[in-house]
């Protein structure tokens, strides 16, 4: 189990991860999701003890990464492909690696066979593409056969191919019973490949739930309120005890259909325009649990973005 | 012991020590061939001793300077420091261990081209006063082997604290073999400053390169080559201190 309490890292007056607690449970593949710049890597590196929080702390099955024993026989990562000598072979690279922690010189053919990589083992690795990077990546990570492993954007730059292959690997690591840590920006692709979602925005907690109840949560429906003066109506359906919120001009209704809608806007004698059931997308979903965190805002993803909203029967 | 042959592997697994080691050797004991093939030595001067036949093993040692700080900030360059200290959390361990496997190549090499140096001049001119039949004959020679390793300590120091090898390399280079003749020029003080400087004081201790006598100095030989390991163990602790503290 990974635990984070309190996690903080400021850069100077910029605050990466801001008092960020959560946990990831035994045996399970966790999707840690947050827009880019949210945070998930620096995060990342704390767990791994590569760079010190300014505050709280990470612990891996109660200890810090710092006083694991041989650390990835506890714990295997990928946070970047890249991190290969270019002038190194890929089993050069691993050799060392196996060495460090005293594992078997045979595990490093071992994983080698795992990831497909036997035949290129003694090219290399600066001329991989990218693929093959993150299946090298991958062998490090299951060196010592570690129980918990950690995957930043593994799915990241890759094709179609690659994309499939990982999102296979990482279902196969958890029905081995292993704890799988892997980030991405895309609810999407985390809906297929996570079992619980770790949310962040801006280096702060978003919500920490099963993805079940995350996707679930998203799209609930809603339904679009337009009309001149809708005060009146605002102020029953709160009565009434169900959420609202505005979007522009308009009245955005979860909680309640469009008939019982209808019928309190008759009550209280408000004129509608439009009532129009409508269904979130996922992605929507997520850009909107944290559209104020995206670090870079453009002009074009402020606003409500009509294109990503299907409204139901169409 | 594992950590010392995982960096062993590594060093041992890219092409780029292999070429500084060769260059280290080849071009001062090169070079030495070439003096010693033109060297009008009369040999009841006292130019025709063992101190002459070193004099171009700085030049190997600059390389030496290169190889070692290579070897820390190639690992920044490409990311496998993180890879490194991932592996080994302690970083004085993972750094310490790869000291040890920097140093004992570079102590090699000094081996090779304090012995070598003296071996192709002699077969060369073979002149009687260059035969090793005194204490500081034998100084010259094989004090390379410390000297060398020590230079590498000091590189590798200076390669954790600045990172990327294009300043690490430029800082060292220009730094041995410009600031430290440079700095005997400073009027009244130079000298004295001069006199603690670390390559300076190695030479000292090799007595080879021109200079005053060494009486006239603050340490004798063996105190200059204390002094030149204290400097590179501070460079080192400082280095390591700072790895520690920053983020990897």
């Amino acid at each position: 189990m990974i635990e984070a309490v309190g996690l903080t890292k400021s850069y100077g007056k910029t605050l990466a991860v801001d008092n960020l607690s959560f946990s990831v449970p035994t045996g399970r593949v966790t999707g840690f999701l947050g827009p880019n710049g949210a945070g998930k890597s620096t995060t990342m590196r704390m767990i791994l003890g590569l760079d010190t929080p300014t505050g709280g702390s990470a612990l891996i099955d109660g200890k810090r990464y710092r006083d694991l024993h041989q650390p990835l026989r506890t714990v295997g990562a990928l946070l970047d492909a890249k991190w290969v000598h270019p002038n190194r072979s890929a089993r050069a690279h691993l050799q060392w690696l196996a060495r460090s922690n005293k594992l078997p010189a045979k595990r490093v053919d071992e994983v080698l066979e795992i990831v497909g990589l036997t035949a290129v083992a003694n090219k290399r690795a600066g001329g991989f593409s990218l693929g093959m990077s993150q299946r090298l990546g991958i062998a490090a990570a299951l060196l010592g056969d570690p129980q918990v492993l950690l995957f930043d954007e593994p799915v990241n730059g890759l094709d179609p191919e690659g994309i499939l292959w990982i999102r296979k690997f990482m279902h196969r690591l958890a029905e081995e019973g292993r704890t799988v840590f892997v980030s991405s920006h895309l609810l999407s692709e985390m809906a297929l490949t996570a079992q619980e979602l770790v949310v962040i925005g801006r280096g702060k907690l978003i919500s920490q739930s099963s993805t079940e109840d995350f996707v679930a949560q998203a799209t609930e429906n809603t339904v679009r309120v337009r009309g001149p003066r809708l005060t009146d109506l605002r102020a029953a359906l709160a009565q009434a005890g169900v959420s609202t919120r505005d979007e522009g001009e308009n009245l955005v209704v979860s909680g309640m259909d469009c008939a019982d809608i209808g019928e309190l806007a008759a009550r209280t004698q408000t004129v509608l325009h439009e009532l129009s059931p409508q269904r979130g997308s996922l992605e929507e979903a997520f850009m909107q649990l944290t559209g104020d965190s995206v670090e870079y805002h453009t002009e074009i993803a402020d606003g409500p973005t009509p294109a990503t909203l299907v409204p139901a029967g169409k | 012991m594992s950590v010392l042959n995982a960096e062993r592997i590594k060093l041992l697994s890219t092409r780029s020590p292999w070429w500084c080691a060769l260059l280290a050797v080849a071009l001062p004991v090169g070079l030495t061939a070439l003096i010693a093939s033109q060297a009008q030595i009369d040999p009841g001067d006292n130019g025709g001793s063992v101190q002459v036949t070193q004099m171009l093993a700085s030049l190997g040692r600059a390389v030496v300077m290169v190889m070692a700080a290579l070897s820390v900030t190639s690992e920044y360059r490409f990311g496998t420091i993180r890879s490194t200290f991932q592996a080994v959390p302690h970083r004085t361990t993972a750094l310490l261990a790869k000291t040890v496997v920097t140093a004992i190549p570079a102590m090699l090499i000094g081996a090779v081209v304090g012995f070598g140096s003296w071996a192709v001049f002699r077969a060369i001119n073979s002149f009687p006063a260059l035969a090793l039949d005194s204490a500081e004959d034998w100084r010259a020679v094989a004090g390379q082997i410390v000297v060398y390793g020590i230079t590498a300590v000091l590189a590798l120091g200076v390669g954790i604290l600045i990172r990327q090898t294009a300043g690490a390399v430029a800082v060292l280079l220009v730094y041995a073999l410009l600031v430290e003749g440079l700095v005997g020029l400073i009027p009244k003080i130079g000298d004295d400053i001069q006199h603690w400087l670390p390559f300076f004081a190695a030479d000292r201790f090799l007595g080879v390169q021109a200079g005053p006598p060494i009486d006239d100095l603050p340490l004798g030989p063996w105190g200059y080559l204390a002094y030149f390991a204290a400097v590179a163990a501070v460079v080192l602790t400082a280095g390591i201190l700072s790895a520690q503290r920053r983020d990897a």
